[in-house]
């Protein structure tokens, strides 16, 4: 699936909540639960992404072409919200993150914890999974 | 001086704030975030309206009908505020823009002339950042030194600590009248008491205090106390310092320009008296005219009244919240203004916070801009709920339902 595609089918689930925050913020955490553990050895200094409030550990290999980003995050909303990344960035190639443009925040009601860097690390964390995106399409670009 | 009317009747109270009548997420507002900033009555909303629709003009050197509006306005919130904290003199009274201008204007002005090599300045474990950085500054530029009286358990200073420090005759002391992360209210009588002992000045940092407790600076015998305006129903961008004029007097200008000088030639400037002498520039007028009707306000309510209503607000969230299973209290003087700062083991408090702001509940989360304390502590940081004069129990009731609710969800 396409990184709008996948936004597209998050939009869908999320649209049943009927914008109750509450329940959207309970299904985020439910989510969060559900994102495959990072590796502990994995959880250093080098992979924080920083907010004032709540820290995100980030890390991207890759694979096939497509970039696996694995993430975990220390508060339970930010970790659900990092759990929607990763879903709609895993496998994608480089070029297709780079070029991303994020709508589904806004029409979850999430729109908050955009461009509130101080407040959690989700800000960030979109910024780093772009870095790694283009870090990987130099890489490959280079190699060729 | 303060009135003492009839007790607190919440519900004409809250009629008065505008803001605190609206749904948040489709719940009605429950503020608990009265610590940071509480909300202000339409008479204040009013006045500065009224100020900017009728009397606006720069102040002191006008000859027009406006301009001698403007001034007795502004004038008048000094008289105000003197009364208010019971100062000797009103030019001991400077309109700043709130406690971090007021602690940074002593620390610069009093800390250049009177700090030397090797001096001591206490501060407490329970500051603020800006009771703390301010000092850091003028401590590193003079070389002098920074102690700190250390906190207990329950969050209360170790006076006996404080006694120790004072035997290396620190030239400043500065501590807060009540604690804003966890609501300690401290011994301020006694810390100044000891410290003129010792030959220290004192500083107290007021801001939890002005809206919450009674001050009376001749009485506690302070040599400067400040006050913000927000976080007493009155403008942000405001508030005072108070000062003992025969030390204002021994201080330089902190800052220069128009308002403050007496006469300017390019060699040399003259001061102008006090108050005006720490007035440098246009003043934020509207706001400090507006901070009068904050005043009446609590005057009107008279604070004993508020003391007594705000301490039962406190002892009921304390019943609610320690019976549920999972909380923990932080914070647990036995003398306290309305602050209950809690954490829920197993559950950070980022994420406590924003469900409760789904239901329309709101509370501060995080360090509080009091890392050191958080630190002393071993804890990250804080949920906090601060109460204020127009809260209801209900209100606690619901903070408390919401609380039990993230634990059954999350656990």
């Amino acid at each position: 699936m396409s990184i709008n595609q996948i936004q597209d089918e998050i939009i869908g689930e999320f649209s049943l909540l009927d914008g109750d925050m509450e329940m959207t913020v309970f299904y985020i955490m439910e989510l969060g639960q559900k994102l495959p553990a990072m590796r502990e050895v994995d959880k250093t200094e080098d992979n924080v992404v920083k907010g004032c409030q709540s820290k995100v550990w980030l890390t991207a290999r890759l694979e096939n072409g497509g970039i696996v980003f694995e993430a975990d995050s220390n508060t339970a909303i930010t970790k659900g919200l990092v759990s929607l990344l990763v879903r709609i960035f895993n496998h994608q190639k480089p070029e297709a993150i780079l070029n991303a443009e994020l709508y589904f925040m806004n029409k979850i009601g999430m729109e908050r914890f955009i461009g509130t860097q101080r407040s959690n690390g989700f800000a960030a964390m979109i910024k780093q999974m772009k870095l790694y995106a283009f870090a990987f399409k130099t890489q490959t670009e280079l190699a060729r | 001086m303060s009135v003492l009317t009839a007790p607190i009747d919440v519900e004409k109270i809250r009629a008065q704030f505008p803001v605190l009548h609206q749904l948040v997420n489709g719940k009605p507002l429950v503020y608990f975030d009265n610590a940071a900033t509480n909300q202000k009555p339409q008479r204040v909303i009013d006045a500065l309206t009224h100020y900017y629709q009728h009397d606006n003009a720069n102040i002191h050197r006008g000859i027009h009908t406006l301009a001698e509006r403007a001034t007795k306005a502004y004038e008048a919130t000094r008289l105000s505020m003197q009364n208010f904290i019971h100062a000797r003199h009103s030019e001991e009274i400077i309109f700043t823009r709130g406690v971090t201008e007021s602690i940074n204007l002593v620390a610069a002005s009093y800390g250049r002339t009177f700090l030397h090599a090797g001096d001591e300045v206490i501060i407490s474990g329970l500051e603020h950042h800006s009771n703390i950085v301010p000092w850091q500054l003028i401590c590193e530029e003079r070389k002098a030194r920074i102690k700190v009286i250390p906190v207990t358990e329950s969050g209360e200073l170790d006076l006996d600590a404080y006694r120790k420090l004072l035997t290396g005759k620190p030239k400043v002391v500065a501590v807060n009248h009540a604690s804003n992360s966890l609501g300690t209210i401290n011994p301020v009588k006694e810390i100044i008491k000891l410290a003129h002992e010792a030959g220290a000045v004192v500083l107290i940092d007021g801001a939890q205090a002005s809206a919450h407790l009674p001050i009376d600076v001749q009485e506690l015998d302070c040599d400067f106390y400040c006050i913000s305006s927000h976080k007493m129903f009155g403008p942000t961008g405001t508030g005072i310092l108070y000062g003992k004029r025969e030390l204002l007097e021994k201080m330089p200008p902190y800052m220069g320009g128009g308002e403050m000088i007496k006469e300017v030639t390019f060699t040399k400037t003259t001061y102008n008296d006090l108050p005006y002498k720490f007035e440098a520039g246009t003043p934020n007028i509207g706001d400090v005219v507006a901070l009068n009707e904050a005043v009446n306000f609590i005057n009107e309510l008279g604070k004993d009244n508020i003391v007594a209503y705000e301490h039962e607000l406190l002892v009921y969230a304390v019943e609610k919240l320690s019976a549920i299973k999972g909380v923990k209290l932080i914070g647990t003087a036995k003398k306290k203004v309305s602050v209950q700062s809690f954490a829920i083991e197993g559950i950070h408090h980022f994420d406590i916070g924003q469900m409760l702001d789904t239901r329309g509940i709101a509370v501060r989360t995080g360090h509080h801009c009091t890392q050191p304390l958080m630190d002393r502590l071993g804890i990250e940081g804080t949920v906090r709920a601060s109460f204020s004069v127009y809260n209801t129990k209900a209100e606690i009731d619901q903070l408390a339902e919401g609380v039990e609710r993230i634990i059954k969800f999350l656990k």
